[in-house]
């Protein structure tokens, strides 16, 4: 790892400008990612984890969403002053992104080889032969048998995780420097999910680029990724090596998360619970935005928004408990 | 828990035919969704039914909820054969046993109101006067965590998880014996399922309601289920009391099952059996075994002879030549 980051977010503001009011969906988030790191952005539905992924990338809903505020720096420069012409050639190339669903990110009227041919031209300009040649390398690389059958094949003749490998091999064909993965094993079957998380690792161990791994499943973080970071109704609440976080969770919404899910050993009595749902993104408390469901939240919670403050070694949460006295 | 189980699933097939054509329509096989599967589920417990997509837990599902007609076998609610059943009885049926499925935005009617969602199925089968059925609406929402007020609202304006309540106060409503839970859980945000867990466990313990709980998330399963099948292609691979089989796992595909589950903490990694390869199609499945072709301990005769199920120890069966 080299110490400049090869992505920084700056107190990124993305919100949906809507007739009914302002949407806050990422309000103030600021991460760092390195070159061949893995960082977990975890959260639940609706806590803005997608939503900075897309503001990265520029491709939010056009006419509804904006990102109002903030810096992204990608090798130093900043993704928002770019022009269109200059983030076409930037996403798919130098950032990629898989997403949840490989059904839909992939296109059912063209073969597999044809969309994976198209990425590969893109980077290389090389013949049409020379194309084909790499198409079918990158099919194996991600485990395809018979890739020179499978190439003329189309999406529909494909199993969910053998879609989501092409996905795969299309979006390592551009070399890029970042991938950012949105939750790219939900729609698959358990033994599937433990092959696709695999390959994913190894594709990243060898390449060296650096992940931005979006899931809602702690699990995941604990098998793929170096460091974590949690989110909480359009802000990160903490953020710090997966061990030390695993650790030593310190912010309520943190601990809870961990406590809540079912083990595969130990008690099976209740299971602890976080009462309560988020807050409305268009009605933001004040103070913490988890202290109407905290169980340790007091006054000053309720008041006004605690500051990140230090947790351990490169470990922060946003929790006035950890408030230096 | 009574000796006589509540439901019984003996000996259950389903067989879809597969034809190609409309008018000379020519057969081109069968996909067995489900062959020859046998468990019980005493009244009060629950059963978890683990599997990976085309495993045929959604079938089992759609014949005891009698949506199906089985191609052979039967399905047994307190003794009686449930396919088959007409009119009155038929009626009376669906009544004791009812569903919950995963998707809460899809299985709410948005044009109708909570109350009238809830109050459906007591409609549609005279349970009683309007104000009785109001009384019994108001009392459900109380029982799993709404508010009745919030009566005249409509779905949309819910959570996932609040959603999910309601569709399964409406399940509640008829007072069923047996609730068809179909991965009731994996739709909900990880910080709503705990509460939704918690909530199933209640009305069980409140109600003595028995469950079917299908699901694929084995941490699931051994929080909610006293027994539990692990099902591979129309096939039990393996049946035994939740604690039994979670503690000596023998079917090598519920071993990768169990090695697929995401370790609880980074240093928790196990060793990871990778399933070569995809889940075979049902409609030409493996030879013999079905899982020969993606099981890392396969032997000769696996590809030819099938194993049957078989009780290793008390109440633990398996379906492996590595027990003969």
């Amino acid at each position: 790892m080299s110490d400049a980051p090869i992505l920084e977010v700056r107190d990124l503001h993305t919100h949906f400008i809507l007739n009914r009011g302002v949407v806050k969906a990422v309000d103030g988030v600021s991460f760092t990612l390195h070159r061949g790191e893995v960082l977990g952005l975890v959260g639940e539905s609706g806590c803005g984890k997608s939503l900075t992924a897309l503001s990265v990338l520029r491709l939010l809903p056009k006419g509804i969403a904006r990102t109002v505020k903030g810096e992204i720096l990608f090798d130093g420069q900043d993704l928002l002053t770019k022009t269109p012409g200059e983030m076409r050639e930037i996403r798919g190339r130098r950032i990629s992104m898989i997403l949840q669903d490989p059904q839909t990110s992939l296109n059912p009227v063209f073969s597999i080889g044809n969309q994976l041919r198209e990425a590969i031209f893109r980077r290389s300009r090389a013949n049409r032969a020379a194309v084909r040649m790499e198409a079918i390398e990158a099919l194996r690389r991600v485990d395809i048998a018979a890739p020179e059958q499978r190439i003329g094949q189309f999406p529909h003749q494909m199993s969910g995780g053998m879609k989501q490998r092409v996905v795969g091999a299309i979006v390592m064909s551009g070399h890029p420097e970042v991938l950012i993965a949105d939750e790219p094993t939900t729609a698959l079957d358990v033994t599937i999910q433990l092959q696709y998380l695999k390959l994913l690792q190894k594709m990243q161990q060898e390449t060296g680029m650096a992940m931005l791994f979006i899931t809602h499943d702690f699990g995941v973080v604990a098998r793929m990724c170096d460091r974590v970071a949690v989110m909480y109704a359009g802000r990160i609440v903490e953020c710090g090596p997966v061990q030390q976080v695993f650790d030593h969770p310190s912010h309520p919404y943190t601990q809870a998360l961990i406590a809540s899910v079912p083990k595969m050993t130990g008690s099976t009595e209740r299971l602890y619970t976080v009462e309560g749902q988020p807050p409305s993104l268009m009605d933001l408390p004040v103070g913490c935005r988890f202290a109407p469901r905290c169980p340790y939240a007091d006054q000053r919670c309720r008041d006004s928004y605690p500051g990140t403050f230090s947790a351990g070694e490169a470990h922060t949460a946003d929790c006035w408990r950890l408030a230096p006295a | 828990m009574s000796a006589e189980p509540l439901l019984k699933v003996d000996r259950l097939s389903k067989h879809y035919p597969v034809t190609k054509g409309v008018l000379f329509a020519r057969s081109l096989g069968q996909v067995k969704a489900v062959d020859d599967i046998s468990f019980s589920i005493p009244a009060g417990g629950t059963l978890g039914l683990v599997g990976e997509s085309g495993c045929g837990k959604t079938t089992t599902s759609k014949l005891i909820l009698n949506l199906e007609a089985p191609t052979s076998g039967q399905v047994l609610l307190d003794g009686t054969a449930i396919h088959g059943l007409k009119g009155a009885s038929l009626k009376q049926y669906r009544a004791l046993v009812q569903a919950v499925f995963q998707d809460p935005w899809s299985s709410l009617n948005p044009r109708m109101t909570v109350g009238r969602i809830i109050a459906e199925s007591l409609i549609v089968t005279n349970w009683g006067s309007r104000q009785a059925i109001a009384a019994r609406v108001a009392e459900l929402m109380v029982q799993v965590g709404l508010r009745p007020e919030q009566v005249t609202q409509y779905p949309h304006e819910f959570s996932g998880g609040q959603r999910q309540r309601i569709a399964l106060a409406s399940a509640l409503a008829s007072r069923p014996r047996l609730i068809v839970l179909d991965e009731p859980i994996s739709a909900l945000d990880v910080s709503i399922r705990a509460q939704m867990m918690n909530l199933l466990k209640d009305i069980q313990a409140q109600d003595n309601v028995t469950y079917l709980l299908i699901a694929h998330d084995l941490a699931t399963v051994r929080h909610m289920a006293d027994q539990t099948v692990v099902m591979y292609l129309g096939k039990i691979v393996e049946r035994a009391p939740t604690r039994k089989l979670f503690d000596d796992v023998r079917h090598p595909y519920t071993k990768a099952l169990f090695s697929a589950v995401l370790p609880p903490h980074p240093n928790r990694r196990q060793d990871e059996i990778v399933l070569e390869g995809e889940i075979p199609s049902p409609l030409n499945p493996p030879s013999g075994c079905r899982f020969h072709t993606r099981c890392p301990f396969v032997m000769a005769h696996c590809v030819q002879e099938e194993p049957p199920l078989r009780e290793l120890t008390p109440d633990h069966y398996a379906a492996c030549h590595l027990y003969a």
